[in-house]
């Protein structure tokens, strides 16, 4: 029971990280209609960033923002110098450039900070918090962390005039032009929103798995599976599926079939999900019209 | 609507004389070939069949049916496993290991392209990249080890020359893949311009209103990723006889990637597109690794930006292109000394 606990626990600290990738993917979603297959590549990037700005000699926290406004600036650069040309083309063009993306990201990103495999600092310390023995208190300082990440960028989305205004582009991009949104810019927004919050993910995650120039390409379908479970189109949905997923990933591993088919799982899942409930727990079940 | 019967060939020849001719002679010289360059270069040549076999497969299903896949290595995989498990384990014939491959990875595209009809195009990319990530731990997994060999892979005898022929069996491999990859091309040249291959296309350019017209959609686009993927497990298989051996890690996520970039750069919808985009992937890499480990993925990630911006019809796309500037060029030249007689 007790190490059941255990897998449970430290199940929803990687599911944290699972729900902030998922959601950064649901948010490109909603207001573009694509899936956005360089976002673990640029959260690895990312991470290799900090870590080199940590290394540098800058404090953890501070190096931590910088690589967050960093990564922000290269979202929005990302939509507006490579994803712009081909938005309204065909889909097979879009998803062509975003694998196009993905394999240089990862490339530079090897050739740049090389292929071995490095240790990235946990700001939290080493000893258990209140001496529990279940979780980690790096694991609790990342459930800590994104919560934090989540609950701003509901704030944002919901109550300010910027987040009303994307929601809007999300909703209907021709409306929103009509009454003098930059929809143009809202797209960049969205794109460096989620860079963002891909940064937070893999700053998080980086500590787990060590840093290499693959670490993320996993935690992509693991997010994709989970905003399959919670539903494509819904943010919520996206963040309960990540947690979801992280729990399942981690007790079928432990339990049922070992580490080794760990991503086999992910595939039975988004399959699974497809079969019996393709719009997800909390989707909508769309319609198309003629 | 019948043509006299003598005018017809005329015709045919004023309007695309070139191609004709031009397949003849490229057949010639891909017989000639393995008698000119040395063993190893042919057995070059035969993986650019093969990967051209693979490429004409995805190509179907991406170019054609425009269901985007990143999930082709694992059908691959399945071939080349299918062979290679068959030869090891029950001593089976290699050639009769080809329609098994091909029954088994229609039959496994098929049950995986039905629930997949679900998915809009970039989340169908994203399930079938799941699976291309997902095949090497299967491979893999401890439990299959007795038929898949685990990490280590399977080892294979290269097959001999046949009949007491005269040649080695690098050669004799090269002319067993090459006829089959004119079968299989021939067979998909022949599929694309029937009634089923109209409706694949038609699916593509517009599913209601295909399906408006009495298309089963469905069931046409499952077809499709079945058939796909037989050509892919076909190319898988005779790639396993090829390079004598097969393990997980030959069957990465990036080859999907790589089969990806060799129909975009070969030229989408288009059956000849699989051979250039077939020669780029093969060839490519190599030039670039001289450069830097991590210069493939660069090179991979600019050219597939660089086609998408300025070649969106691949090699085969700007070569028609060029045949349609001269041939326009030619028949200015021939008015103007027409116009100049008068």
């Amino acid at each position: 029971m007790e190490t059941l606990l255990r897998q449970v626990l430290s199940g929803l600290a990687t599911g944290a990280i699972y729900a902030s990738l998922a959601l950064a993917l649901v948010m490109i979603y909603q207001t573009t209609h694509l899936v956005n297959f360089a976002q673990g590549e640029l959260a690895t990037c990312s991470a290799y960033v900090a870590s080199s700005l940590i290394a540098a000699g800058l404090p953890y926290w501070i190096a931590f923002a910088a690589t967050i406004v960093l990564s922000f600036a290269a979202g929005v650069a990302i939509e507006r110098l490579a994803i712009r040309p081909v938005t309204g083309g065909p889909i097979l063009s879009v998803v062509i450039v975003f694998i196009g993306l993905m394999l240089i990201l990862n490339s530079l990103t090897g050739w740049i900070f090389g292929y071995t495999i490095r240790p990235f600092p946990s700001p939290f310390p080493e000893k258990p918090l209140f001496g529990n023995t279940y979780i980690g208190t790096h694991e609790l300082g990342v459930i800590a962390v994104t919560s934090v990440v989540l609950l701003l960028l509901y704030g944002f989305i919901r109550y300010t005039s910027l987040g009303l205004a994307l929601r809007a582009v999300a909703a209907s991009s021709e409306s929103s032009r009509l009454v003098g949104i930059r929809t143009e810019w809202m797209l960049g927004l969205g794109w460096g929103l989620a860079a963002a919050i891909g940064a937070v993910a893999g700053i998080m995650i980086a500590p787990i798995l060590f840093l290499d120039p693959h670490m993320m390409s996993g935690v992509l379908l693991y997010a994709f599976a989970a905003a399959l479970v919670g539903g494509i189109d819904s943010p919520g949905g996206a963040v309960l599926g990540g947690l979801l997923v992280g729990v399942v990933e981690n007790v079928v591993g432990a339990y049922l079939i070992g580490t080794e088919l760990k991503l086999t799982v992910a595939l039975m899942l988004i399959i699974g999900v497809l079969l019996i409930r393709p719009a997800g727990l909390f989707g909508k079940v769309v319609v198309a019209r003629v | 609507m019948m043509r006299p019967r003598s005018l017809a060939p005329i015709a045919l020849l004023r309007h695309r004389p070139a191609v004709p001719v031009i397949s003849a002679l490229a057949l010639g010289a891909a017989v000639l070939l393995p008698f000119v360059v040395s063993d190893y270069r042919a057995f070059e040549v035969t993986q650019v069949i093969i990967q051209a076999i693979a490429l004409l497969g995805l190509n179907l299903l991406t170019g054609y049916n425009g269901q985007i896949s990143l999930g082709h290595g694992a059908f691959y995989a399945t071939g080349a496993y299918t062979a290679a498990i068959l030869m090891s384990r029950f001593d089976v014939a290699y050639w009769l290991t080809l329609p098994c491959a091909a029954v088994v990875c229609l039959g496994v595209g098929f049950s995986f392209g039905w629930p997949a009809l679900r998915l809009e195009s970039s989340y169908l990319a994203l399930a079938t990249f799941a699976l291309g990530v997902s095949m090497p731990q299967v491979l893999k997994y401890k439990h299959l080890a007795p038929w898949t060999g685990g990490v280590q892979g399977l080892t294979l005898d290269k097959p001999e020359a046949p009949w007491g022929l005269p040649i080695s069996p690098d050669q004799w491999l090269y002319f067993f893949c090459l006829a089959i990859m004119v079968v299989l091309f021939a067979c998909a040249r022949t599929f694309l311009r029937g009634h089923a291959g109209l409706s694949v296309q038609a699916i593509r350019e517009h599913p209601v209103a295909a399906a408006a017209v009495g298309i089963d959609v469905p069931m046409y686009k499952a077809l499709t990723f079945g058939i796909s993927a037989m050509y892919a497990g076909i190319a898988g298989a005779l790639s396993a006889m090829s390079v004598q051996f097969v393990s997980p890690d030959s069957f990465a996520a990036l080859l999907s990637v790589t089969f990806l970039v060799g129909i975009v750069v070969g030229g989408l919808s288009s059956v000849s597109g699989a051979i250039y985009g077939s020669i780029f992937i093969q060839f490519a890499p190599k030039v670039a690794s001289d450069v830097s480990k991590a210069a493939p993925g660069v090179v991979y990630g600019l050219v597939l930006l660089g086609s998408v911006y300025l070649m969106p019809l691949g090699i085969a796309g700007g070569l028609k292109r060029l045949a349609e500037l001269v041939r326009e060029r030619a028949r200015g030249m021939s008015r103007k000394r027409r116009r100049s007689h008068v």
